[in-house]
This record gives structure tokens, C-alpha cells and sequence, in this order.
């Protein structure tokens, strides 16, 4: 079938067996591809009760039906698995040139299982697969792996996943890189790959993809394209300014997290905002695999350079952390980058930790770095540092806020959701999208439905912040429609621009079906679906569909939404219903039966 | 009356960050828009002291008003 490359490799890293399966296309039909069906497959051969980190457990690097294809933004893959961090089904997602050339080589997926019992790395070279030894790059950071890599495969145009010192260390906040700079940031897949010794893959491919129907793709990639480039935000904001112009957009909003939540607006956030960015230390743009956006920021400060700092990592290591330092984030960025470390959750632990270190609840004495005091430039930079290293206090911060807190008796001033870091957004101010962090399948994130569009960008239509009326419905079409678009491998920055039915149109003439916007809308449904009750099983149920209790019960205290909580228990039975589930939040036979997945 | 104007991303080429504007009493926002040459087109999410508003919005003395492009991410 067309868009699918048919295949998908199964690498056990414990037996070196290396085997090339059929993609079974009805199971294909019903949940799309890269985060639908690499969840369907964790589904089937992990048991959900499995520690993350032992050899039970798998991990899928998974294209979708439209990553490698002409349509824009195709570049996209998953990298799922069970979560170390949140003990939920992980899946995050990766933009960059990778996962295009993974289809390329002729696969639609790997499933990773086993355990080497040495340092390695899989090469791919269209049909010919092999297990190298990754001895001499293990312990090294990700843009030397990615050289050194290149180097020994002696093809420039190859394309490097790859961990670094984070993930080898299994650090709970570990990424995975591909590209050098392209994370898939969250949950901590990176340090799965570390716990099987799998350090990088190495993918060339040289194949070309089948397109169902030339005549109607060509028609339907002309419409699309024109709306993209039509559109006022993906045609001219996120290109002109990147992520990071919403630095200064969200702070004026009132819903800029500073100090750890604990304010809600930054005084001087546009020092390091993307306007100060992009006057003092912008070098140029970047684009990923045939992206017409290109929000990509490549920037340089000393001798610091690199791609970023996106607006989550401005957030994290900025208001966060009640830093300003502009610099500073920069650095910190690039070490990220450089030890496979989640910017959002780093920077997030590192503001617990601040807090934690203020309030006397962590002593001077049981720290071996930099004063952790809110607004020091030093501590975000060297603290990140010691992250990457597992060195001392900082592997304490690699295991992440919620365990950081927990340790020290505080669990509740940790800013999770199922023990993963919020990202940017103080959901005191964004009702919607505030239960939409509490119900994520992933825990705390902000792109498991980005409420923020249509509550502060007005996108597709302007809806009142602070209001619940009706919220439910969106946050669940937004939560279906992204798991739609995070299966066809496309970039969620899309769904700006895009609706429905154009996500509907390019499947249909790419892979050939007839599918309507509710047929593609009920797979985002059953996906969610699998993703829910695979964290069910793993004992992770409804009584953690719930946000700290700061933003519950504290008022934000500052700013232009001063006085407002999260009305969650309002929202949280009328969710429930609108998912079809019971009240107590669980999935009922009739609703898996109607989503064919019982 | 008098109010802050705050403006971001390319509206503050040629103009201004943040500057505090004598306004007629009774100004809307259509009318602050045209003072500073934006065309209301463009002008993709105004925010009145915290809160999002339209263009048709009456001024009041001492509002806060922060102006912006289209822009998103995330």
C-alpha cells in the first residue's frame, strides 16, 4: 500500500537476531502509523506492569504514513515506549531529516528489544542491517557521536540518532537526538535506549516512496501548501520569529510560569524573549525535512553555538527559574543538547530544586554546586552540566521534580503530572488547556492537545481564557486530531493552518483510502484510547488525571490573571463523559467495543 | 488619558518597545491602531491588561496594552 513502506525490522539486541516483517496493513487501517501503531504494538508485547529499564521492555522508532512524503512538514517520527519518568506509555516526537530517510531505507518502523550486553549502535543501509559495536563512542556527547559516526560510515548523506551521557546514565530526563539538535525531548526515551546499550542508529536509504494518487496528491499538497503560506502564523510568525516570540505573548497573557509557579508573570522576560534573541544572537534559520516553515533558530553566544533555544527551553530555564540571563539559557540549551537532556523537564527540576533550596527544605551543605537561587545565570548553566555528567547533586536532578520533591518530604511542590514536568503554560489561565495537561496520556505536556491556540492565539477561533463553558469538547478533538497527526508523521505546527479534513485529503491520496474526517478522527479516538488503557494496566489510573495542588488551590498571585485557580474538578466528570468513559474515568466495554480495540 | 503601549516582534521597527501615549478620551483600540500606523489586519492578538480584546475595545486612562503579529508555537 502506498505512503507504507510494508516493512518494519525487529533488532534484538540481546540475540544480535536482526529480522525484516511484513507491516500488517489492517492493523495499519486502524491506527495509522508512528504513534498509533508503535502504541499498538508496545500494547501487544510489553506487559504494562514492566520496569521501564528492564530488557522486557522495547522501544519503537516509528515513521507515520506521510513522513518522507512530499507533503510538508513530513519529516516526523515517534520514539514510544514505557516511560522511566512517568511509568506511562512514552511517545515522543522528532522533527529533523531522520525519520525521512528511515522510510527511505525501506521501513516503517524498528522495534529495539533485548539488551546488548556491550555498547552498540545499528547501522542501516537500505536492506543491508547490522548491530555495531558502539564501545569507542559511548561516554562521548551527541555532535562528536554524530561526526564520529558519520566518519566511520563514510557516507556524509547518512542520517545519526543518537543519545548522549544523559540516556548512557539512564537519566530519567533523558532524550534521544537525531540530527544533532532535533530532540524527541520527553518522558525520558533516551535513557531506554541507554539501558540497552543502544547508543545511536545510523540510517542511509535510497529508495523512493509510492504515492496512491499522483494527479489528486498533487492537488491536494497544492491546497495545503497554499494555506500553510496563507496562513498568518505558520506563513509569517513562526517564520519570521520561530517559537520564541511567544516568550513575550504568553508572559502579557499572565500565564508566564516564573519561579517555579509560583508567580505567574516575569517582570523581565523580554530580555529573553525571541525579539532580544534574534537582535543579539541569531546566526540564521533552520528548517526540518520539506518544512515551508522553518521555525528553526540556529544561534551563537562566546563560543557557545547550536540550534535553539526553542520557546519551551526560554520558559524553562528562564521564567522557571526566574533567570533572565539570556546567555546563560543559551549555554544551558546546548548542554542539553549535547549530554540527550530534556530542556522543559531540566529546567523545570532545576526551578523545584530552587525552590526547594529558598525555602531551607535542601541545605547549602547538601549541595556540591552553586547556590540554587532563583535568577543565578551560574546555577542554570553548571547545574545542567552536572545533569549531563550524573556528577554529584545533579544526578539527584536527573530522576526528575517529582522525585527530587518526594525526597525531601515536598512531593506537592513539584510541577508535574504524572511525575513529567508542565511545560510553559500556568494552567490557572488557560482553563482548557489546563485539563488538557491533566488528562495527557504522557503526563504534563503541552502538545498532547494545544489549547493554547484557540484560548490565547485565537486559532481556529478565539476562546475565552478563563471560561470552562464547553471546554471539554475542544480538549478532546484537539487530543484526537493530534494523535492523528503524531501517527501520519506530520508536524503538529501544521495544525495552525490545517483542519481535518486536509489531514484527511493528503492520507487519501498519498495511501489511497477514502477515509471521511470522522473515520481519521476515530482513529485519533482509539488511539487515546490504547494509551489510556495500557496506563491503566501499569497502575497509572484517574486518581492521576490531576495538576499540583498549587494551581488548584493557590491563586496565581501576580500579573494580568491574579486571583485565579484551575477549576479541574468542575471540568474533570464532564471530560469523562465527552471521552465516553464511566465516572470514574475508565474506558467502558461499550466505547472499546465501538473503537474496535477490545 | 494616558496609557502604556507595549508592541512586539516586527511592530516595534520603526516605532517603539514600550512608551506610555497620550490618547482623546473615548480612543478604541481602531483608533490607537491607526495612530501607530499598524494596520488592524495585522494586528493578530491585542492584549488590554492581561485580557485579549478586539479592536472595537474602548480605552480606559491607565490601561496596559500590549500588541502582537500573528505568532504561536509551542
Amino acid at each position: 500500500m502506498a505512503g507504507y513502506s510494508g516493512k518494519f525490522l525487529r533488532v534484538n539486541l540481546s540475540t544480535g537476531r536482526i529480522d525484516h516483517e511484513n507491516l500488517d496493513m489492517e492493523l495499519a487501517m486502524k491506527f495509522i502509523g508512528g504513534r498509533g501503531l508503535a502504541t499498538y504494538y508496545i500494547t501487544q508485547e510489553v506487559e504494562p506492569e514492566t520496569e521501564p529499564f528492564d530488557s522486557a521492555n522495547k522501544i519503537i522508532f516509528a515513521t507515520g504514513p506521510l513522513t518522507g512524503s512530499q507533503a510538508p512538514t513530513g519529516g516526523r517520527y515517534m520514539v514510544v515506549t514505557k516511560s522511566p519518568l512517568s511509568g506511562t506509555i512514552a511517545s515522543s516526537n522528532s522533527g529533523g531529516f531522520w525519520g525521512a530517510e528511515l522510510k527511505r531505507a525501506g521501513y516503517d518502523f524498528i522495534i529495539a528489544e533485548g539488551k546488548s550486553d556491550r555498547p552498540c549502535y545499528i547501522y542501516i543501509n537500505d536492506n543491508t542491517v547490522e548491530i555495531r559495536n558502539a564501545e569507542k563512542y559511548w561516554g562521548k556527547l551527541v555532535s562528536e557521536t554524530t561526526d564520529l559516526l558519520l566518519q566511520e560510515t563514510e557516507d556524509p548523506k547518512a542520517r545519526v540518532l543518537a543519545i548522549g551521557p544523559a540516556g548512557e546514565k539512564l537519566a530519567l530526563l533523558a532524550c534521544v537526538m537525531n540530527d544533532k539538535y532535533r530532540a524527541a525531548g520527553r518522558s525520558g526515551v533516551g535513557a531506554v535506549m541507554g539501558s540497552k546499550n543502544l547508543k545511536a542508529i545510523v540510517v542511509r536509504g535510497t529508495g523512493k516512496l509510492k504515492t496512491a494518487r499522483e494527479d489528486e496528491t498533487k492537488k491536494v499538497l497544492t491546497n495545503v501548501r497554499k494555506k500553510i503560506k496563507e496562513n498568518d502564523v505558520t506563513g509569517k510568525g513562526l517564520p519570521a520569529y520561530g517559537t520564541a516570540a511567544l516568550v513575550n505573548l504568553i508572559n502579557q497573557s499572565g500565564i508566564y510560569p516564573t519561579n517555579n509557579f509560583q508567580e505567574s508573570y516575569f517582570e523581565t522576560a523580554d530580555k529573553t524573549s525571541g525579539e532580544t534573541l534574534a537582535e543579539k544572537y541569531l546566526v540564521r534559520n533552520m528548517a526540518c525535512f520539506h518544512c515551508p516553515i522553518a521555525c528553526g533558530r540556529y544561534s551563537k553566544v562566546d563560543d557557545v553555538e547550536g540550534e535553539g533555544p526553542e520557546f519551551e527551553t526560554l520558559w524553562a530555564y528562564g521564567a522557571g527559574c526566574g533567570v533572565d540571563d539570556l546567555p546563560a539559557i543559551i549555554k544551558a540549551n546546548k548542554l542539553c543538547n549535547e549530554y540527550g537532556l530534556d530542556t522543559i523537564s531540566s529546567g523545570a527540576t532545576i526551578a523545584c530544586a530552587m525552590e526547594l533550596y529558598e525555602k531551607g527544605i535542601i541545605g547549602s551543605d547538601e549541595i556540591d554546586g552553586p547556590a540554587l537561587k532563583f535568577g543565578s545565570g551560574e546555577a542554570i548553566v553548571e547545574w545542567t552540566r552536572k545533569m549531563g555528567e550524573g556528577e554529584g547533586f545533579g544526578a539527584k536532578l536527573t530522576l526528575g521534580s517529582y522525585r527530587l520533591a518526594e525526597g525531601f518530604g515536598v512531593p506537592e511542590l513539584s510541577m508535574s503530572v504524572k511525575k513529567q514536568e508542565l511545560p510553559a503554560y500556568d494552567p490557572r489561565g488557560v482553563q482548557g488547556h489546563g485539563l488538557q495537561y491533566a488528562t495527557s496520556n504522557r503526563g504534563g505536556c503541552h502538545v498532547r492537545g494545544y489549547m493554547i491556540a484557540p484560548e490565547i492565539v485565537g486559532l481556529p477561533e478565539k476562546l475565552d481564557p478563563h471560561s470552562i463553558e464547553g471546554k471539554t469538547v475542544w480538549v478532546k478533538i484537539f487530543q484526537d486530531l493530534t494523535a492523528v497527526i503524531d501517527s501520519l508523521g506530520l508536524c503538529l505546527f501544521t495544525s495552525f493552518a490545517l483542519g481535518a479534513d486536509d489531514y484527511k485529503d493528503m492520507f487519501n491520496a498519498i495511501v489511497g483510502q477514502d477515509w471521511t474526517k470522522e473515520t481519521l478522527l476515530e482513529a485519533g479516538d482509539r488511539i487515546w484510547n490504547i494509551e489510556r488503557m495500557f496506563n491503566l494496566k501499569a497502575g497509572i489510573g484517574p486518581e492521576q488525571d490531576t495538576l499540583p495542588r498549587r494551581l488548584l488551590t493557590e491563586p496565581i498571585p501576580n500579573g494580568p490573571c491574579k486571583g485565579h485557580v484551575h477549576r479541574l474538578p468542575e471540568m474533570l466528570p464532564e471530560y469523562y463523559k465527552e471521552r465516553g468513559w464511566n465516572e470514574q474515568g475508565l474506558p467502558t466495554e461499550d466505547k472499546l467495543t465501538q473503537l474496535d480495540i477490545v | 488619558m494616558v496609557v502604556e503601549v507595549k508592541l512586539f516582534a516586527t511592530f516595534r521597527e520603526g516605532r517603539f518597545n514600550e512608551k506610555e501615549l497620550e490618547l482623546p478620551e473615548e480612543s478604541s483600540l481602531g483608533d490607537l491602531l491607526k495612530y501607530l500606523k499598524i494596520p488592524e489586519k495585522d494586528a493578530k492578538v491585542i492584549i488590554v491588561n492581561g485580557l485579549a480584546v478586539s479592536v472595537g475595545h474602548k480605552l480606559s486612562n491607565h490601561d496596559v496594552i500590549a500588541i502582537f503579529p500573528p505568532i504561536a508555537g509551542g
